[in-house]
């Protein structure tokens, strides 16, 4: 094998980086409470430490096939360097598709209610409509002001529109994941969307469009901009009321955003914390009120 | 809040919808229900509230056009025993 052919082997235009972060300022050693968000989706997994509502650290990484492990590897590289033991940590949510199968969590929500709830504290409380765009799935939430839920709808009967729909082209059109969004954004106009909204229709489909001497960039921008459509059809059935915001994976997606954008014709949020994590962030964020509410259980109780 | 179980696809969009500001629990939908749809949970999107509220079961909700299938005859159609049943009126189909 030459050397050429097995770099192109090699080569996976699908995967996405993982990474992790922590605020090195922050003294864990002085919180009073410690809690935990773990977000266990179909493609990634994060997990989201807070100190007394404080953000201190997160994960990202790929769920593998046991949601039990993906969530321990998620908190042990979030904790790592910080000289965290797991066992200081008072309470821990699960949140997403694997939030069942995690014997460690204390509690499992749903992710839509996390999302509300990560949201608002990631973009403060004049967010009223939120896209999550996940792995597998998507939902658009409306909320309140403090982050509840007040209207809801998700899409995960398919995975047209979504993150792992995005991974399948990348792959197909051998461009890397994180330069979709700029590569179809650098058409001169846009090309009419594909008109399949299943993925492995759309697959095909885009083949079809490279044979017919289609450029990659006009055929990412077409299948970037059927994944818009529906989308936005998605959020017209719960309605949109500024200010709008993305969460998930595909929030980094630039091409998608932008002609999210402008069907709607409202700007999104720009994050100021990543919004990937918001699930596990919403998550973490009900641990500190369910540990709250123990401890002033206990007051009451006298235990 | 409205929750909206259900999905939407190429034949159409099915969705039915729970205003759990107006359901009481009461749990008058469950035992109307001839497919089973309904049960009676604690709130699974207000995790902090204690209120039980009816939810659409997990596995019905992909498919809940089917499920729904007895009650939604083509041509003319009797009132749903589930609409009907529920007294605060939280209960809406889509379709």
């Amino acid at each position: 094998m030459t050397e050429a052919v097995a770099t192109a082997q090699k080569r996976e235009y699908w995967r996405w980086r993982e990474y992790d972060w922590r605020d090195e300022s922050l003294d864990w050693k002085r919180a009073g409470g410690i809690s935990v968000g773990i977000d266990v989706g179909s493609v990634s997994s994060q997990a989201v430490v807070m100190c007394d509502g404080k953000l201190f650290a997160y994960s990202s990484l790929r769920t593998g096939s046991n949601s039990k492990t993906s969530a321990q590897r998620a908190l042990e590289v979030a904790l790592q360097e910080t000289g965290m033991p797991r066992e200081k940590v008072n309470y821990l949510v699960a949140t997403g598709y694997g939030r069942v199968n995690i014997p460690f969590a204390q509690k499992a929500i749903t992710e839509i209610a996390c999302h509300a709830r990560g949201a608002n504290f990631i973009y403060g409380p004049t967010v009223k409509t939120v896209l999550d765009m996940g792995g597998q799935d998507c939902k658009a939430i409306r909320c309140d002001g403090r982050g509840k839920v007040t209207n809801f709808l998700m899409n995960d009967k398919c995975a047209a529109g979504t993150g792992r729909g995005m991974e399948v082209m990348a792959e197909l059109l051998q461009i890397p994941i994180e330069d979709v969004g700029p590569a179809s954004l650098s058409l001169p106009e846009e090309p009419p969307p594909v008109s399949s909204t299943c993925v492995v229709f759309a697959k095909s489909e885009a083949l079809g469009l490279l044979r017919q001497n289609w450029s990659k960039e006009k055929v990412l921008g077409s299948f970037c901009l059927a994944m818009a459509h529906r989308t936005v059809e998605l959020l017209s059935r719960v309605g949109v009321e500024k200010d709008f915001a993305i969460t998930g994976g595909i929030s980094k997606n630039i091409g998608i955003v932008k002609r999210i954008e402008t069907k709607l014709g409202v700007e999104a949020l720009k994050p100021s914390i990543d919004p990937q994590i918001a699930g596990a962030l919403g998550a973490a964020l009900f641990a500190k009120a369910l540990y709250e509410k123990e401890l002033s259980g206990n007051a009451k109780t006298g235990s | 809040m409205l929750a909206n179980y259900g999905y939407k696809d190429g034949s159409g969009e099915y969705f039915i919808a729970i205003d759990t500001d107006k359901c009481n629990g009461c749990g008058a939908c469950v035992k109307a229900c001839p497919a089973d749809v309904f049960e009676i949970t604690a709130d699974p999107f207000d995790p902090l509230a204690e209120k039980q509220v009816a939810v659409i079961k997990e596995d019905h909700r992909k498919k809940i056009k089917y499920s729904c299938a007895l009650c939604k005859p083509t041509g003319e159609r009797p009132p749903l025993p589930c609409t009907a049943a529920c007294e605060p009126q939280a209960i809406a189909h889509s379709w």
